[in-house]
């Protein structure tokens, strides 16, 4: 238990710095955008199960020799069966430190989640009162402003994707196609939930270098996941120009230099320039053993802890 | 009979139209005689009052109408002009509040003053 204590430390600290950093430099993501999400997932996941298994198992130590006999001697305890001083101060913190961080992850994961939920409905309120459905396509607001805007607003079956009317007197019929493809990829794969996840992972614990990056890293991928659908039915040229053509309208706007400056934002300029990028100069796929080694990782970033934390005596 | 939704957009397009308050009974004259395709079943059954007042106090409830109670019967108008609302919605499109990119994927992120140059340039060669 001790020993698992502080091999579970070392892991969280790993995951919390020096590995996010690095991902988060590496240029092969964006050609294995897939196996590169999971991965990030699976560093979120690892991340956290070490740092609330780390603070458990040291807190544990005194009581027995596994999670499970450890969890007895704290049922125990509670019950009156075995005194509190068989725990001794240290310990007891350290419990303590794991229930609270445990709490505080789930309550803020519940808390994003009620925000987020709060937002989108009034968004749809006003939405309806002010946008009108398209004539051609299922599922379709046009909302009568100049700023070419385009997105989705998530919601089960009831999801939408808006568009203006800025947006589609500037782009062409295949660029337009382009653009709600891109869109209804991001509805059809649920990239909101990540986005969730992510999100509150970032405000549980802001401090944290990893939770920072890997918001902005997720973003990012799931931009250029929602770009290779669209590649399947138009050409680079046309998502190109689409792209560019909407980022340098919107640039234009009074509305964007208001909101664009001082707060910080998540989908910075380095995504557009990297989805350009990764279009104008195509970099082939990454190989399927790669992929497969990237999600052997992963899946190994999530099964180590698992395993310490369940396996009765699987270290020291 | 259209449905509730349809009613707070007919309703809300009055409020819009009209800047000056007016009573649910002038709305409700003035949503009767409104020729439009998806009213037309309404002719059959005409608008109760009541359901105006529904409408209007849930718009009231949503911060998108307020009633003015110094007088009797009640006038309401519109909290803000139908632009204002717009911008609203736009602001919270591409502004930068925390969970942004969580309530809603934008098609694209925005770039900075250089990127924009840059962009142009590209499309210029287009």
């Amino acid at each position: 238990m001790f020993w698992t204590s502080w091999f579970l430390a070392a892991l969280a600290i790993i995951l919390a710095w020096p590995v996010p950093v690095l991902l988060s430099r590496a240029h092969w993501p964006a050609r294995a955008p897939f196996a590169a999400m999971v991965l990030w997932q699976a560093i979120a996941l690892a991340g956290g199960l070490s740092m609330v298994g780390a603070m458990l198992c040291y807190g544990l130590v005194p009581l027995g020799g596994n999670l499970a006999a450890g969890l007895r001697g704290v049922v125990d305890i509670i019950l009156g069966r075995r005194s509190l001083d068989e725990l001794g101060l240290v310990h007891a913190f350290a419990l303590s430190a794991a229930a609270l961080l445990s709490a505080h992850l789930v309550f803020t994961l519940w808390l994003t989640y009620y925000r987020i939920i709060k937002q989108r409905r009034r968004h749809r309120e006003l939405l309806t009162l002010l946008s009108s459905p398209s004539l051609d396509r299922p599922d379709t607001l046009v909302i009568n402003h100049e700023a070419p805007v385009a997105y989705c607003l998530p919601g089960g079956a009831r999801s939408i994707t808006v568009l203006s009317d800025g947006l589609m007197t500037l782009l062409s019929d295949d660029e337009l196609h382009a653009v709600l493809i891109h869109e209804q990829t991001h509805l059809a794969q649920r990239h909101h939930l990540l986005l969730w996840a992510f999100a509150a992972w970032r405000s549980a614990l802001p401090w944290l270098p990893t939770s920072k990056l890997a918001q902005r890293s997720v973003s990012s991928l799931i931009e250029i996941l929602a770009d290779d659908v669209a590649l399947r039915t138009v050409t680079p040229n046309t998502l190109v120009t689409a792209i560019a053509l909407v980022a340098s309208g919107s640039a234009q706007l009074p509305a964007s230099s208001l909101v664009g400056s001082g707060a910080e934002q998540i989908d910075t300029p380095a995504t557009t320039s990297a989805r350009l990028g990764r279009l104008l100069t195509p970099a082939p796929a990454m190989g399927t053993g790669g992929q497969a080694l990237v999600l052997a990782v992963a899946l190994l970033l999530l099964a180590v802890p698992t395993a310490l934390l369940i396996v009765p005596g699987a270290f020291g | 009979m259209a449905t509730l939704g349809e009613l707070e957009r007919a309703v809300m397009d009055l409020l819009w139209e009209h800047p000056e308050a007016m009573t649910a009974n002038t709305l409700r004259d003035l949503l009767s005689s409104r020729p439009s395709a998806a009213d037309q079943s309404r002719d059959t059954r005409p608008l109760a009052v009541t359901t105006v007042l529904t409408v209007l106090s849930r718009l009231e409830k949503k911060g998108l109408v307020e009633r003015e109670r110094s007088i009797r019967p009640h006038r309401y108008k519109a909290v803000t002009s139908r632009a204002d609302h717009t911008a609203e919605l736009m602001l919270e499109v591409l502004g930068s509040a925390p969970d942004r990119e969580a309530v809603l994927a934008r098609f694209i992120g925005t770039v900075s003053d250089g990127e924009a140059a840059t962009l142009r340039k590209l499309l210029g060669g287009h």
